[in-house]
């Protein structure tokens, strides 16, 4: 029988795990609604001048206004549901592409794999900003697509040399040669065993890399790379306010807090998330 | 009787390093053959050989038959139907048998479903969930019910391995290859499996292949012996004349060494 203490101590680091998932997930929840909430209504028109220029924060206006007048909030406010787009859709594609080429090579014969390898870890040595730069530059022109193609295929490949050496630690496992033997077919093995017990780590991992596309599409929107106007992404509304930051901070300030929170809330979200996943980690009933 | 598994002069080469040679066993329906040796003399390197599943890297040469089909040498693919049908294996770590992130039911529901579909027999959630609990029953696990709700990590160890007999049994093979199944277990519970594991294989008339390195379990598990030591066969027989009238030099030390351990323990207070 397992001992009391243990018990106790996990039950304690359960308590303060699910603290976590619950924080991330209100964090996250928040700017879910306010993403959703921006398709039907914002404040303010975000093409129209508002307000005066460069206003501080006030009853009518929450974050201030920008150089043009604009309502920053209500930019802040799209700027949220650009970042969970780009965030979303940049994590589905970096997990299709990766747990494809990782299971791939996780099966692969031995020349195959060390290729498949070599290049992965060429890819991720290479700056996934580079990356994606280089990825915008050769299409037709910056838009919301390329930026997420862009960081997805750049988060691919962390994703695939995970999940490869995931699916090789499980595959050394008696319970897959037991399997086999008993007649499963590899496809059978990948459905039955791997995927579930590769899922807790890697979902972890896709939550993480969920906030550094978030940060990835912000950095690109900086340098004029990410979604054109009148897309206010966090990272364009950065930009824009740098030539005032000295005279009016809160524009920098404001889509900086919200771009923290979420990345934060993200990833207090992950953390939980893995108890969820794991039913080892999992309290005992 | 007929030979359910025919080996004749198998060997196992990895990158040039010839690991067993001229191995030739058989096993015939019904019969269970123990097959003994130190660590690295080649034992579950053989029994993997035996159903084609070979870690890669590693080439297998000579003839085995399993079922009367020809294992080495052939595609991967042609191999699925055999396995199961005609043979399952019980592995030394109930650890690791078990995938730690599904129920104890519902693996051997897997098991069960897919024997199941090959038979032709219907595979409904009913049936299936009364034959997982029927044999969890047969393995002597207290409270199936219990048991099939639980994770892998929630039960101890003799009744994982239990759990992994039972998943063998599912399959309903005619040879049953047990490498190494009481090893990680402590003595008492080694020789609870042992009974379930001879009683098993009486009940169902399965063959059984008992591989270990442990003589006494060995001698009470299985009619017939094979000795492996690097590699190769040194000897080969029933049980009582190898163990009686060991011939071969290392069959005679593995024998006085089991024998002075048997000695101590009995002078001990």
């Amino acid at each position: 029988m397992t001992d009391t203490s243990l018990i106790v101590a996990s039950s304690e680091g359960r308590t303060r795990r699910s603290w976590a998932f619950t924080a991330g997930a209100v964090i996250v929840g928040l700017h879910l609604i306010i993403g959703l909430l921006t398709l039907v209504w914002t404040p303010y028109d975000p093409a129209a001048m508002s307000g005066g220029r460069l206003e501080t924060p006030s009853f009518a206006h929450w974050a201030g206004t920008d150089r043009l007048g604009r309502d920053l909030f209500t930019l802040i406010m799209i700027g949220s549901r650009i970042a969970l787009v780009v965030g979303t859709g940049a994590v589905i594609i970096g997990a299709a592409i990766g747990i494809t080429i990782g299971l791939i090579a996780a099966f692969a014969s031995k020349t195959l794999d060390d290729v498949l390898a070599a290049g992965l870890d060429i890819l991720i040595a290479f700056p996934t900003l580079l990356l994606a730069m280089l990825i915008v530059a050769s299409s037709d022109g910056a838009s919301l697509w390329t930026a997420i193609v862009a960081i997805g295929i750049a988060n691919s490949a962390i994703v695939a040399r995970l999940t490869r050496i995931l699916a090789k630690r499980v595959l050394r496992m008696d319970y897959i040669t037991a399997s086999r033997i008993s007649g499963t077919s590899w496809l059978g093995v990948v459905a039955i065993h791997i995927l579930p017990n590769v899922w807790p780590t890697l979902l972890v991992n896709l939550a993480l890399q969920f906030g550094l596309a978030v940060i990835a599409e912000a950095s690109l929107s900086y340098l004029g790379l990410g979604a054109p106007p009148p897309n206010a992404s966090w990272g364009r509304l950065l930009q824009e306010a740098q030539g005032t930051v000295y005279t009016a901070p809160f524009g920098a300030i404001a889509p900086g807090i919200a771009l923290v929170l979420l990345v934060i809330g993200i990833n207090l979200l992950a953390d939980g998330l893995r108890d969820i996943a794991d039913p080892t980690r999992r309290r005992r009933r | 009787m007929s030979s359910l598994l025919s080996i004749e002069g198998l060997s196992i080469e990895a990158g040039g390093q010839t690991l067993v040679s001229d191995v030739s066993f058989s096993v015939a329906s019904g019969e269970r053959l123990g097959l003994i040796g130190e660590s690295g003399s080649g034992k579950s390197l053989t029994a993997l050989a035996a159903i084609g599943l070979l870690p890669e890297g590693l080439r297998a040469g000579g003839s085995v038959l399993l079922g009367g089909k020809q294992v080495v040498g052939a595609r991967d693919r042609d191999l699925v139907p055999l396995r199961g049908t005609t043979v399952a294996t019980v592995f030394q770590e109930p650890l690791t048998a078990l995938d730690p992130l599904m129920k104890i039911g519902r693996q051997v529901a897997e098991a069960v479903r897919r024997r199941a579909r090959r038979d032709g027999q219907p595979s409904d959630e009913t049936t299936i969930t009364r034959e997982v609990l029927d044999l969890l029953d047969q393995v002597a696990l207290p409270q199936p019910e219990r048991i099939a709700k639980s994770w892998p990590h929630e039960i101890s160890g003799g009744q994982r391995q239990r759990a992994a007999i039972a998943m063998a049994l599912a399959c309903r093979p005619e040879l049953l290859i047990a490498d190494e199944p009481t090893t990680a277990l402590d003595v008492t519970t080694q020789a609870e499996i042992l009974d379930l594991l001879g009683r098993l294989v009486r009940e169902r008339n399965m063959a059984l292949l008992f591989i270990s390195h442990d003589l006494p379990v060995v001698a009470n598990a299985v009619d017939r012996v094979v000795v492996l030591r690097h590699g190769r066969i040194v000897e080969q027989g029933p049980v009582g004349t190898v163990f009686q009238q060991p011939s071969h030099d290392y069959t005679q030390s593995l024998v006085a060494a089991a024998r002075s351990f048997d000695n101590a323990l009995e002078i001990a207070p």
